[in-house]
Order: structure tokens, then C-alpha cells, then sequence
């Protein structure tokens, strides 16, 4: 459908509880990374990094057809 | 009790009680051991033979009451680097020492003959006993037995057949609250406690206190400093996940070292995940959460059941996930326990010795993916010490050579850890530039290139790499002398409660008037000694490099090497 973009979304940690691991999903062309957070029911304060194809991006960056958007929540280690 | 030096002659066989110098008095755990090694070890010595010194100290603020203070550090020169080394783990002897009044104990010199000595540490001083039941026996085995002659309740510093053999991958055991081992990992200190034939150390336990000048102080900045740490969202993922939280961030992020660090993603990366092990641990009825030391609460660690639910690891650590997985393609999570688990036992640093058999792989001794042939060589070969299993556990940079390997990820001969360099620039500078040889604790980047913490800093870029591996590399030989678990670290950037509250504890205990910069200046103090130790040892600028492959071997998925000019990492020093 015209304006629209599929693209495929990868959730970790606790994100994945009662959602999914990785799923493609089709959004309005012009939606951005926070309001795909936002209909996935995660709050954006716990989200700690955002990746789109493998680069980090801001919550207000929009990708496009084809990308992979990895959302993780706060979390470290080393 | 009044703080002392306890100092074992292993050449005489003598031990004697001293005073602490002056000069000593507002040091701990490494800037302690660093401090001490750098003042009485001949830089060019051999780090096996007899003028090398195991210098063991606990922390500033260890045996005391303050949250996840109960870090111990052993430094030495070490064999494996020829720099000067620290390694620290939890478990219950940094607080047992403290207790005990030990600031530090040093060993140094060489028994004549054949025989072992465990060393008792009680409140009346050190004692120097022949052993013969523990020799040959795995970590496991000696902390059952020594549980038996004793009680239960006794600290125990060990080592494995590895440290018996001197081999350089040889780690040092640490016993924790539950009678399991925390690993004193990196840079072979096994093998010099094994030099001086020391098979273990024993504390006995006491009623003793750490002596605190201004108790009320210390416990409100207590309360705000555990606070700072409970409240942190970092904090409580890792009690949820561990430090293997970090599989899947690394992988999406392409610097997950893959097959002999060849690539920067695993595609076995989700079932070696921090979220499979979650999983598989709660299934399988162990502990998700679980504390390496007493009053730690962070909790990290883990207990990792078999599928018979019967016990097989814990401090599964991120790192050791990540060399036995991905690095040598194992995507079978009991596999990689297993391996764990006999590392552990055999006394060998479960990041060297992984790497190793990853650079053994390409050197075709198995396939990649072959898990359970790396446990079986484990086994057969490096607990038995066969040439082979000799090889293997002298780390990647002996397996190479021995191999013909050219594709080996040292620096310093020290195996690089798990984030790849090309693909995180920041982390590539603290492995060139460390004063230990490539390990990732020693200025964390990732925290800034990766997971957003202190900042953010683009992971590819140029920009602000080197100053931030500095401010990093200083911090964290600070957080290194207090007895803290580096961890208090993802707090400490991004809280600004949570640094002064620590130093109010140190000013508390020791009646002193510290400021945030003192803390800072002590951490450039230690970096100097650790340095200025390493070039009259003949280390130069030519030895902060990486290997050569990295400059020239392109890494997918961003297909980047590492192109940070030599000039900009010799700035690392302009401090």
C-alpha cells in the first residue's frame, strides 16, 4: 500500500514479555522510531538504545522500507 | 583491628607482621598492589622466578558494611603480559582480610625442593604449613576438602593443577559465599602463585571489625550510595539477565567477535543469549540472581543448573559466553557451561583460554562448532598438562605460535576480550593502551560507545575515542582501590548522588577530608606507577598497538578495520 513501509522489529530483555522476539510489521511511511515504541506499549523512559540496520538512532529518526529496528531497554554489563 | 602488612618468605620459609608505611596508608586493593609491586619488583625479573612478589590486598572500604565493597586485588608482574598486573573477583576473602586487619599480604621469594605450603592467615598472623593433601586437585575438590578440615565458614585463595603447572592462562580462585569459585582471571597470577608453591591461602574467620572513624556518616552515605546503586535500571537488569544481558546488544551492534574474530556477528547469537540463559536457569529451577559477596546488590551472578537440576556454574559471565560461543562458534549453552565449569575447576582464565582454542580452531586442532571436543581437550589435555593441553593453557598468543596461526587477538600477549575493536573504536584504544595487555574492564567504552551510559559516543567514529578510554581507564583504577565492584560504575556516570556518596564513605572510615578529585588524582597516580613499571620492564609506544590483522581484515556487518593512527593513540599518555 502506498505510504506505508514494512519493516522488521527486534525487541530484547524484558520487552520481549508478552510481545515478541522479531516480527515484520507495517507502519505509516512517515512514523517514527518513539511512536513505534509507543504502540508496542513500551514506555520510552525505560528504552536505553535503539538501533536501526546495526546503527544507533535517536527516538525521532524514521526509517524506511526494509530496515531492522532492534529496541533494547536500559542495560548493561561487561 | 589495626591495619598491618603481613609478609611471607617462601624462600626461608618465614613470615613476618609489619606496620603499614605512611606512604601506604590511603591506598587499597590495585593501587595498593600496583603501588607495592612497582617498589619492591625488579621490572626485568622473570615473573616465575624469585624475585617476582604475589601482592594480595583488599579494598579501601572492604570489611565494612558498604554495598558491594568486597572486591579483592592480587597483583604481581605476571607472566603472561611481562607487564604489571591486577586481577580482582569478589568472594569472601577481600572482607575476611579487612576483618583481620591485613592490608595486604605479600609473598615473595622461592621454596628450594619440591614441597607445597598452604598459608593460614588468622587474627594472630600468618602460618606457613606444608601441604600434601590438595596437590594435583581441582578448585572444587580443594574447597570441599578444606571445608571438611575446617568449617565451612573459612576464606579460601586457591589454585588449580594450571597454577601448579605455571601455566600463563593459570587464574586464581577465590571462594564465595555458597562455597563456589570467583575467578582472579586474567593475566596468568595462578602460575605465580604456583612459583612460589603456595597451593592455597586460608583465612580463618573472626569477630574483628573494620574500625570506621565516623560511624554515623559512614551510614548515611551508605543508605544514599546503595540507593544510587538499587534505583539504577542497569543494576537491575543485570540481576535479571547477568552480564550476558549483553549477546544480543553486541551482536546487533556488529562487534560480537565471531569464529576467531573473523566477523562481528554470530548467527547462534539467541541461543547463547542472556535472555536463553534467563530462561533455561528458571526452567531448570537455579538462581537467576545471585551475590559473589556478601552485601552485594547488584547480584549478577547466577546459578546455572545442569538438565538434571543439579549445579554446574555460576559467575556465568558474558565474556566466557561470548569466547567459548561465539568466538569459537558453540551455539550449545551446556556446552559452553560445561567448559565453564572445568576452567574453573582446572584454574584457567575462562576468557584466555577460550580465545585460544579459538585460534587452535583455525589452526584446525577441531571444527568450529565442535563444543563438546573443547571439552573433552579441557579434560584429557589441560588438566593433565599433555604438551598440548600445555599450549593451550598458556594462552592464545602461545597457541598461535605453536599452530602457525596469524590471526591471533592479543595485545601484550593478552587475549582480546569480547567487543570487537574495529567495530567499537573506543574499546580498541583501552586494549592498545592499557597498562595490563587487552582487557575490557580496564576503561570500559562500551558503557559510552554502546549502551548509552556516560554519554553517548558513535562506536565508528574517530571522535573523542581516546579522551574517553582515559577519563575511563583513570576512574576505574580508582573504583579498583576501594574494594568496589566496577559495576557501581553504570550508577557512578549517570547519578550524580552516587560519587559523592562514596567518597563521603571513604572520608567516614578513615576520618579523612577527600574530594571527587583526589579520587581522580589517585587513578592518574596509579596509571603512572602501572606505566612507568612497564617501560623499565622495556615496554615502549610500539607496544600499544593492535595486531596487524585488524588494520588490514575488513569485519562484517560494517565492514570497517581499525584505522585509529598510532599518533592519536600515543596521546592516550598527554596526561
Amino acid at each position: 500500500m502506498a505510504g506505508e513501509i514494512s519493516i522488521t522489529v527486534k525487541l530484547f530483555a524484558f520487552f520481549r514479555e508478552n510481545r515478541f522476539k522479531q516480527q515484520e510489521q507495517t507502519f505509516p511511511a512517515t512514523i517514527t522510531v518513539r511512536e513505534i515504541i509507543q504502540r508496542l506499549g513500551i514506555d520510552p523512559e525505560e528504552v536505553g538504545v535503539t538501533m536501526i540496520n546495526s546503527r544507533h538512532c535517536t527516538l525521532d529518526q524514521t526509517p524506511v522500507q526494509g530496515d531492522q529496528l532492534a529496541i533494547f531497554p536500559v542495560i548493561g554489563g561487561g | 583491628m589495626a591495619e598491618k602488612i603481613y609478609r611471607v618468605n617462601m624462600t626461608n620459609l618465614t613470615t613476618s607482621t609489619e606496620p603499614v608505611p605512611d606512604k601506604w596508608l590511603g591506598l587499597g586493593g590495585r593501587g595498593l598492589t600496583s603501588t607495592i609491586v612497582a617498589e619492591e619488583v625488579e621490572p626485568t625479573c622473570h615473573p616465575l622466578g624469585g624475585k617476582n612478589k604475589l601482592v594480595v590486598a583488599p579494598g579501601l572500604l572492604s570489611g565494612t558494611v558498604a554495598a558491594n565493597s568486597g572486591r579483592l586485588s592480587i597483583g604481581a608482574k605476571s607472566p603472561l603480559t611481562g607487564t604489571i598486573k591486577e586481577a580482582n573477583s569478589g568472594g569472601t576473602a577481600a572482607q575476611m582480610l579487612a576483618k583481620l586487619g591485613c592490608k595486604a599480604l605479600i609473598i615473595e621469594g622461592l621454596p628450594k625442593g619440591d614441597a607445597w605450603y598452604t598459608l593460614l592467615i588468622s587474627e594472630d598472623g600468618v602460618t606457613i604449613q606444608e601441604e600434601q593433601e590438595l596437590v594435583g586437585k581441582g578448585n572444587f575438590d580443594v574447597v570441599a576438602t578444606i571445608g571438611k578440615r575446617t568449617d565451612e565458614k573459612h576464606g579460601i585463595i586457591t589454585i588449580g593443577p594450571a597454577g601448579e603447572m605455571k601455566l600463563s592462562a593459570a587464574n586464581i580462585s577465590i571462594k564465595d559465599p555458597d562455597s563456589h569459585l570467583r575467578s582472579s582471571g586474567r593475566g596468568g597470577l595462578g602460575a605465580v602463585m604456583g612459583s612460589k608453591r603456595v597451593k592455597c591461602i586460608i583465612i580463618e574467620p573472626t569477630d574483628a571489625k573494620v574500625e570506621i572513624v565516623d560511624q554515623e556518616k559512614f551510614t548515611e552515605a551508605n543508605r544514599a550510595f546503595t540507593k544510587a546503586l538499587v534505583d539504577n535500571p542497569i543494576s537491575q537488569a543485570l540481576g535479571t539477565y547477568g552480564t550476558n544481558v549483553l549477546v544480543n546488544i553486541i551482536n546487533e551492534a556488529g562487534a560480537l567477535p565471531t569464529r576467531n574474530f573473523t566477523s562481528g556477528q554470530f548467527d547462534g547469537h539467541e541461543e547463547i543469549s542472556g535472555e536463553t540463559m534467563h530462561d533455561t536457569i528458571v526452567e531448570r529451577a537455579g538462581k537467576p540472581k545471585h551475590n559473589c559477596h556478601k552485601g552485594c546488590v547488584i547480584q549478577c551472578s547466577q546459578i546455572y543448573n545442569d538438565k538434571e537440576k543439579k549445579y554446574k556454574t555460576s559467575g556465568f559471565e558474558y565474556e566466557s559466553i561470548w569466547a567459548m560461543g561465539a568466538d569459537c562458534c558453540v551455539d550449545n549453552l551446556d556446552h559452553i557451561a560445561e567448559a565453564d565449569h572445568l576452567m574453573d575447576d582446572i584454574g584457567v582464565d575462562s576468557i584466555e583460554t577460550s580465545v585460544a582454542m579459538g585460534v587452535a580452531m583455525e589452526g584446525g586442532l577441531l571444527e568450529f562448532g565442535d563444543g563438546e571436543g573443547i571439552c573433552r581437550i579441557l579434560r584429557e589435555d589441560v588438566a593433565k598438562g599433555t604438551p598440548l593441553g600445555r599450549i593451550i593453557g598458556c594462552g592464545a598468543a602461545s597457541v598461535g605460535r605453536a599452530f602457525g596461526v596469524t590471526r591471533v587477538p592479543v595485545v601484550k600477549n593478552q587475549a582480546i576480550p569480547a567487543y570487537d575493536p574495529r567495530a567499537v573504536k573506543g574499546i580498541g584504544i583501552t586494549y592498545a593502551t592499557s597498562t595490563q595487555g587487552a582487557d575490557h574492564t580496564m576503561g570500559y567504552t562500551i558503557a559510552t560507545n554502546i549502551l548509552g551510559v556516560g554519554g553517548s559516543v558513535d562506536p565508528l567514529s574517530h571522535e573523542g575515542q581516546v579522551e574517553l578510554s582515559r577519563n575511563l581507564q583513570i576512574a576505574t583504577a580508582a573504583i579498583d582501590s576501594t574494594g568496589m565492584c566496577l559495576f557501581i560504575a553504570f550508577a557512578a556516570l549517570d547519578d550524580e548522588k552516587c560519587l559523592p556518596a562514596l567518597v563521603d564513605m571513604i572520608n567516614a572510615r578513615f576520618g579523612a577530608d577527600l574530594t571527587a578529585d583526589d579520587v581522580t588524582n589517585l587513578g592518574i597516580s596509579i596509571l603512572k606507577t602501572e606505566r612507568a613499571f612497564n617501560e623499565a620492564a622495556g615496554f615502549t609506544n610500539k607496544d600499544d598497538r593492535l595486531p596487524e590483522f585488524f588494520y588490514e581484515e575488513p569485519i562484517a556487518p560494517h565492514n570497517v578495520v581499525w584505522d585509529i593512527p598510532d599518533e592519536e593513540l600515543d596521546k592516550f599518555w598527554d596526561f
